[in-house]
């Protein structure tokens, strides 16, 4: 190609990359004005001496011994409804991926399909709010609605390690006169159930937090209660909520930075 | 279990014809090796016997009744008296040799016991029995991702020896053992057969091997049968046109 | 090893792994107990006869959605809302995680390099500056909103801060490790020779990271419409809260049109973000 071409072919690629940008940033600004909000003027004069004060009541967190053992539960209420609710997950994905993968014909893969991309569409606290409504307020309904949502999740995933994985294995057993639900114990399942594994602790993790905010819809754990002390407007104990929420998500990093190296290790 | 095979042809999905017009009869209790170059049809006529494939035209039946037009639990049962020791074993890496053996009765075994097996082997002493005959009886416990190529295949001879089959089809049994392992592998088939009087079908690639230990050679070239005469009859010549299409000398285990 | 367990008078091998499975299975049945009744697992309230109702009543509604005129355009303005919100948060986010994440990096750290008097008040500005981010992204952004709509009332407001905080933890950490891992010999090069770090970050870093860093930015910006509709569940606006205000009133065709609208909106915002970044390359 000669220079001349290479130049103007070089020219007309900045020319998108430059559409793009102005493009992106002229969205932005729009944003800003339809909203009415103004960054620099957000923090004016009344909003800020009243969110001073507000922020100022968060800084004295209340230790007292009933209510830390109340956060107590909060956590370990936390902690099972994710645990329990990824748990089901699994078990019910277990399943799923047997027609996600195609075991039983393409009209079977297609409609789990799209009951998993359903499953895993509809955000967690949507599915918090209308298990609310089926099971009434409480934890119960926030271990529900991780478990479908959830199983959407675990659901594709699964059947996508299915799919994947050699039939040779299973084909052998039931050539050898074993059933099918044998055949997949023996044949199949060890060789995926590493995989299979891994992704369900990765989603007891991401679930932690979940779990940790679905109580703002009534469905139990450290959310519901921060949210009755926001509403009665008792800050000083809604700061220590926050902290054991935090408190939680960093431990549950560290724990799983840790672990994760550890089997990074251990794979050699 | 005694075998008729009726003119059997098989073609791939591909369209290659695996073999043409295959025909044979085979007596219960009986000891067969099927020799021939790569690529043959051995394996082909293997999966055939052992009902995982279908044949494109013509007829096996397995003691007088075909396979492909019985119901779904006959089949099962059926399946469950054959048993096949393939040439790389369908075996989970992550599994236990204790565990891989006892799948071998999977298809006599009622579902829970094959769960509660699972998670505690309810018998051991099968599958000791089965790896102590061919001399790997230490690696019980052991993970099968733990064993060489060779004692890998021990294992899938072990589980094949476990379900007591009727019908044993070995596909290769001892591709990656060395001349004397091998010997004791083929000598244990062999053993099993006459004290069962069960039928014992083994492809083997190394000549010397199919000559010492089996009465009747079936010899395949190109998919079609160039001979099938007990092992006394089994010229030079025969051989040397079997394996025309493979260089040098004849294919030995030694 | 096999043991022969002769003395037991069985015939059998002791399986290894036995004990080891048997306790993992009693321990796992001792926490499991506890917590079916922490999480007050009673499957039968799903059958309940009032609850079946409740719920029955609701998910009917859903066929045929909602699709009053005036509805529509309601919805229509509170996607728009969503939108503009998660844009204006992205923005803000970027705003605040950028010099955040330049401070962050080692790659553009001068005291790291050579000697220097303020290697000890670096590694704490460092350190404070890592701090900040972890409670900036620990803390969820509807417990943010919640509270930002104390203070700035109910509305957009409070959903864009939420966001532009979050986001701004989760992409100073990325910017961060983005810039980390990528070809830092120039701008430690131009740090050595004296050159102020902005300078080192425009000249030796950006050319090479700058599309990983525009492409994790365009896939924050997707998840943030998501994080828009959650967020409004809380008052700060958008379809999350047209949706939280019909759930409330148990209208279920209101309810199936909004979520439907969520997911074409998800559905384009996918699309959009795959062909931005598709343009980057």
């Amino acid at each position: 190609m000669s220079l001349l071409k290479q130049l103007k072919k070089q020219q007309q690629f900045c020319i998108k990359c430059i559409a793009t940008i102005f493009i992106i940033t002229a969205f932005i600004l729009w944003s800003f004005i339809h909203l009415g909000l103004n960054p620099f003027n957000i923090f004016s004069n009344d909003t800020s001496s009243n969110s001073i004060a507000y922020i100022g009541r968060f800084f004295s967190p209340d230790l007292s011994m009933p209510f830390l053992m109340k956060i107590g539960n909060g956590i370990f209420e936390t902690l099972s409804i994710s645990a329990l609710a990824t748990l089901l997950a699994a078990i019910i994905s277990l399943g799923l991926a047997l027609p996600n993968a195609g075991r039983f014909g393409p009209y079977a893969k297609s409609l789990t399909r799209f009951v998993c991309n359903f499953l895993r569409s509809v955000p967690e606290l949507v599915w918090a709010t209308i298990m609310v409504l089926a099971v009434g307020l409480g934890p119960f309904a926030g271990t529900l609605a991780l478990t479908l949502h959830t199983a959407g999740v675990l659901g594709r995933l699964f059947g996508e390690t299915l799919e994947n994985h050699s039939p040779l294995a299973n084909r052998a057993l039931i050539h050898s006169g074993s059933g099918k639900i044998a055949a997949f114990l023996y044949g199949t399942f060890p060789g995926i159930y590493p995989q299979l594994l891994s992704y369900t602790l990765y989603r007891w993790e991401m679930n932690i937090r979940m779990a940790t905010i679905l109580g703002f819809v009534g469905a139990g754990g450290l959310g519901q209660i921060l949210f009755y002390e926001l509403s009665l407007l008792r800050e000083p104990k809604a700061s220590t909520v926050i902290i054991a929420m935090l408190a939680l998500v960093v431990a549950v990093d560290t724990i799983s930075n840790k672990l994760r190296v550890e089997q990074l290790h251990n794979m050699g | 279990m005694g075998f008729s095979v009726q003119n059997v042809s098989f073609k791939h999905a591909n369209g290659a014809n695996a073999l043409k017009s295959i025909s044979f009869e085979v007596k219960s209790g009986e000891c067969i090796a099927i020799i021939g170059a790569s690529g043959s049809g051995k394996t082909t006529l293997l999966n055939l016997l052992a009902t995982s494939l279908k044949p494109t035209t013509g007829l096996i039946e397995h003691d007088g009744f075909n396979p492909w037009l019985v119901s779904k639990k006959a089949l099962k049962k059926l399946r469950s008296i054959i048993g096949t020791v393939h040439q790389s074993p369908p075996i989970p890496s992550q599994q236990r040799v204790v565990t891989a053996i006892l799948a071998g009765r999977l298809g006599k075994w009622p579902l829970w016991k094959s769960v509660v097996s699972l998670i505690y082997p309810m018998d051991t002493l099968g599958p000791y029995t089965c790896l102590e005959r061919l001399q790997l009886a230490d690696r019980l416990f052991d993970r099968c991702d733990s064993l060489s190529g060779g004692q890998l295949q021990r294992v899938g001879v072990a589980r094949v020896l476990y379900q007591a089959p009727q019908l044993i089809l070995a596909d290769e049994p001892v591709s990656a053992m060395d001349p004397v392992l091998s010997d004791l592998v083929i000598r244990e088939l062999v053993d099993e057969s006459t004290s069962r009087n069960a039928t014992l079908i083994a492809s083997l690639h190394a000549v010397d091997i199919a000559l010492r230990w089996f009465p009747r050679i079936i010899g395949i070239k190109n998919g079609e049968i160039a001979f099938d005469l007990s092992a006394v009859h089994v010229t030079e010549n025969m051989l040397k046109e079997l394996y025309a299409s493979e260089t040098g000398s004849l294919p030995t285990q030694s | 090893m096999a043991r022969y367990l002769a003395s037991s008078g069985r015939s059998q091998f002791s399986d290894p792994r036995a004990s080891f499975r048997l306790t993992l299975i009693i321990v796992s049945l001792l926490v499991l107990w506890p917590m079916l009744k922490l999480t007050q697992f009673e499957p039968w309230l799903l059958f309940n006869f009032e609850n079946l109702e409740v719920i029955g009543n609701f998910l009917i509604q859903f066929f045929p959605p909602n699709h009053d005129e005036g509805f529509l355009w309601i919805v229509a303005g509170a996607t728009i809302e969503t939108l503009a919100i998660a844009t204006a948060g992205v923005a803000l986010a970027i705003l605040i995680a950028v010099p955040l994440g330049l401070i962050i990096s080692h790659s553009l750290s001068i005291s790291r390099i050579g000697p220097g008097s303020d290697y000890l008040f670096s590694r704490l500005i460092r350190f404070s500056a890592r701090f900040l981010m972890l409670v900036l992204r620990g803390i969820p952004e509807i417990v943010w909103a919640l509270l930002l709509v104390r203070v700035f009332g109910l509305g957009p407001t409070a959903g864009v801060l939420a966001i532009a905080i979050t986001y701004s933890g989760m992409l100073s950490k990325v910017y961060s490790e983005i810039l980390e891992s990528g070809n830092t010999l120039p701008s430690r090069a131009l740090l050595v020779s004296g050159s102020g770090r902005i300078a080192a970050f425009l000249y030796g870093l950006l050319p090479s990271t700058a599309q990983e860093l525009a492409s994790y930015t365009i896939y924050r910006w997707e998840c943030a419409i998501r994080a828009s509709v959650v967020t409004g569940f809380v008052g700060a606006g958008g379809l999350g809260q047209l949706m939280d205000q019909s759930m409330k009133m148990l209208n279920g065709g209101e309810v199936s049109t909004i979520l439907m609208v969520f997911f074409l909106l998800v559905l384009l915002a996918d699309h959009l973000s795959l062909l931005i970044r598709k343009q980057l390359t």
